[in-house]
């Protein structure tokens, strides 16, 4: 008896060992479903609605990966990552990519062994004080003290920041955004400092918005973008083009209202190329013809997906800014479907 | 007629390894044992395997490189420019100061609570048992971040106490500032001759403890009870005090005050560092005061009438027979008490406190995203930390133990 559970033991583990990790697209087809991480719940970015499902602009990223691998932008199991697990989650292959506020940096890129597969929204760090501290400059912050998101990019920038002006500050370390506000707001810090959206975004639901001042020092930029493992380059490119659709769709005016119209044949052969009525590039990625068509069907192009999530007539009110099209003098740019 | 023959010895056949029920045990603990270390072996030769596939290898170089991030609680010196291992070290420190402040609050308070759980007063046995059961039965998070928002939201910012009729204002003569930030109080500066009275001081411990070994003598030599309470305070305070004003004041004290944004000067208690440690202290009180009445209870009340017999007073009682008695019962849970609070700390994070979960296990991970060198290294850390207050409370233990000669 002892020895048969022994063996029996050993058999389910050689079995769990023998499993050779297979290529990330051929695991989500055969799962079925796409695994993605996602935040544990910033408004606009990543929130589950009133009904449980998952909304937002980080979110939108995974479902058009879903739906032009899958040909279905609900076949997505949201993972709620902190920032402390992200990385463990990504790297484990406990999600299949990340689409997560998370700032590309060479480390995380190089050393951390993951590959960045775009820009979805260029931020930077900003920060905010009370009006009353009389504050113009965060240059004028000698001494205060500071709430931080701990394990971020923006924690090291503070620390650089303040060191390079040969100024001294107490950081208070917070898990959460949300803690981090209500230590602000209660006095026990001068300053938040965090990416500069999501300072707009809080203070939007701060009870007098006008009381508190965002300074006008940005002092880094914070790259934000979907990521995947290293190694798997036919799965890093399956992400990389689907953002590339999204931004390519709007670039060429292809929207969720005209997508069907435009996909029974336009004399635009980018489109053409693009929604798969010209050209195999579906076929290059491993996929079906129609992959970026039924990205684009779950949302929209990223201009409508901006709109939706974080634009003006939001309550995240968010410009584009930086991140309108380089059309339009932005930094949001696509290289070309060809 | 019978006679005892010798034991027939048989010779070991391998058999025996199975039928014998004298080596049937062993057998199996030794099968047990292979099959463990097999399983050991092969679960991590598989992370390495696919720590490798992943192009990943488990490498402790990041010790050495560069934090880049601030802590606000520095034992020792530390910058962002310093080491991560630096970091961990930090952290370290901090997780001992909070371990070792919250151990003496919760003993200090478990005891007083768990002897007045045993009172003859009502209102005073009830208040207690109230207070057992309430922090008993509430997680110690929970506790921790009570305490922690009640902090930041009823003591004053430090811009409170700013302006000509500020709304706040500092405790004893202007040299302790309360803040939601945390305590400010004044630092002792040591000017020439301080070596002086700290060694007066030192040398009044001493003698503290030469005094109250020399009462006991004379205890239980004579049977004279001299007073031992009052003469150790004065000798505590006294001479050092003397020492101080004789010599000019050469210690003098550093007070806070508000510069800026914050009090600087002085030293600063930090609200987290106050939240975590009275969270703990209370919380693991409560256990400790079971602890205490267990032990008191465990003491047969003959030995408290018999006290009583020979004209002793309920608070000798206490503290010369039934208390010394108790303490074989109190202190090996106690020990107990003593790893949880310093695996407790751990919570930290909670309250943004940068224990050793904090820097290592927190940011340091984070930044490096050597999760598992740096989890190892935390399970190693608080492995330590626990195996050592083990140890000596063993010893301590060994000694409060009834003497058997």
């Amino acid at each position: 008896m002892k020895k048969s559970v022994f063996l029996g033991a050993l058999t389910v583990a050689g079995v769990i060992a023998g499993g050779v990790q297979a290529a990330t697209l051929d695991e989500v087809k055969s799962r079925g479903k796409l695994n993605c991480g996602v935040t544990t719940g910033v408004p606009g970015f990543a929130e589950p609605d009133a009904s449980g499902v998952w909304q937002g602009f980080d979110v939108a990223v995974c479902r058009a990966v879903a739906a032009a691998v899958l040909g279905d932008g609900n076949a997505v199991e949201f993972v709620p990552t902190t920032g402390k697990t992200r990385f463990t989650a990504l790297a484990s292959g406990e999600i299949d990519m990340l689409a997560r506020n998370t700032t590309w940096t060479f480390s995380r890129d190089v050393d951390l062994k993951f590959e960045f597969t775009g820009v979805n929204y260029y931020d930077g760090q900003g920060f905010m004080v009370p009006k009353e501290l009389g504050v113009a400059s965060a240059k004028d912050l000698d001494g205060a003290t500071v709430c931080i998101q701990t394990g971020t990019t923006t924690e090291l920038n503070l620390a650089d920041f303040f060191r390079s002006n040969n100024i001294s500050y107490e950081p208070v370390p917070i898990e959460t955004g949300a803690e981090a506000v209500q230590q602000y707001l209660a006095g026990a810090c001068d300053v938040y400092t965090t990416d500069a959206s999501a300072l707009a975004a809080q203070r939007a639901n701060f009870e007098d918005p006008s009381a508190h001042v965002l300074l006008p020092e940005i002092v880094s930029k914070e790259p934000l973008g979907p990521l995947v493992r290293h190694g798997d380059n036919e799965w890093a490119d399956i992400v990389r083009w689907t953002l590339n659709a999204m931004i390519t769709a709007e670039e060429l005016g292809v929207t969720s209202v005209n997508l069907e119209e435009l996909s029974a044949g336009s004399d635009n052969p980018e489109i053409n190329r693009l929604l798969g009525t010209e050209g195999d590039l579906g076929a290059m990625l491993g996929l079906e013809a129609d992959w970026a068509k039924n990205a684009l069907g779950v949302a929209g192009n990223y201009g409508e997906v901006f709109e939706k999530n974080i634009g003006a007539a939001t309550p995240i009110g968010l410009a584009r800014g930086l991140n309108a099209q380089w059309t339009d003098g932005g930094l949001i740019y696509s290289p070309p479907f060809r | 007629m019978t006679t005892l023959a010798d034991p027939h010895t048989e010779s070991f056949r391998l058999s025996m390894l199975l039928n014998d029920t004298r080596y049937r045990s062993l057998t199996f603990q030794f099968i047990a044992l292979v099959a463990i270390i097999a399983f050991m072996a092969f679960v991590g030769g598989n992370l390495v395997r696919n720590l490798a596939a992943a192009g990943l290898n488990i490498s402790y170089e990041f010790l050495g490189s560069q934090a880049g991030y601030d802590i606000n609680q520095r034992p020792i010196e530390y910058t962002s420019q310093s080491t991560h291992g630096r970091a961990a070290l930090v952290g370290l420190l901090n997780t001992l100061i909070v371990a070792f402040l919250a151990c003496i609050t919760a003993t200090i308070i478990g005891v007083i609570a768990g002897v007045l759980r045993l009172s003859n007063n009502w209102i005073v046995s009830k208040l207690m048992s109230f207070y057992v059961e309430i922090f008993r039965n509430v997680p110690v998070l929970i506790w921790i971040l009570i305490i922690f928002s009640i902090m930041i939201n009823t003591a004053p910012a430090p811009r409170d106490f700013r302006g000509d009729d500020p709304a706040a204002s500092m405790w004893l003569f202007d040299t302790i500032a309360v803040t939601n930030r945390g305590v400010y109080i004044p630092k002792p500066v040591w000017g020439e001759g301080s070596l002086l009275v700290l060694g007066v001081f030192l040398a009044s411990i001493v003698g503290i403890f030469l005094f109250r070994r020399y009462a006991r003598k004379q205890l239980f030599d004579h049977g004279r009870l001299i007073p031992t309470f009052w003469p150790s305070v004065g000798l505590f305070f006294i001479p050092a005090i003397l020492a101080q004003l004789v010599l000019g004041s050469p210690i003098s004290l550093d007070y806070p005050s508000l510069q800026g944004f914050n009090f600087r000067g002085g030293i600063t208690i930090l609200g987290s560092l106050i939240a975590l440690w009275f969270a703990l202290a209370i919380y693991t009180g409560a256990f400790i005061a079971e602890n205490v009445r267990a032990g008191i209870l465990a003491i047969s009340k003959g030995q408290t009438e018999a006290a009583g017999a020979l004209g002793l007073r309920p608070n000798r009682i206490m503290s010369l027979v039934v208390l010394p008695q108790a303490l074989r019962v109190i202190i090996p849970p106690l020990i107990s008490q003593y790893l949880n609070i310093t695996k407790n700390s751990s919570l930290a994070i909670a309250v943004g406190y940068m224990d050793v979960t904090g820097t290592l296990g927190g940011i340091t991970l984070l930044q490096t995203g050597r999760a598992i060198e740096t989890v190892l290294l935390l399970m190693l850390f608080y492995l330590t930390i626990s195996l050592l207050i083990s140890f000596f409370m063993n010893i301590f233990n060994e000694r409060m133990k009834l003497q058997e000669r």
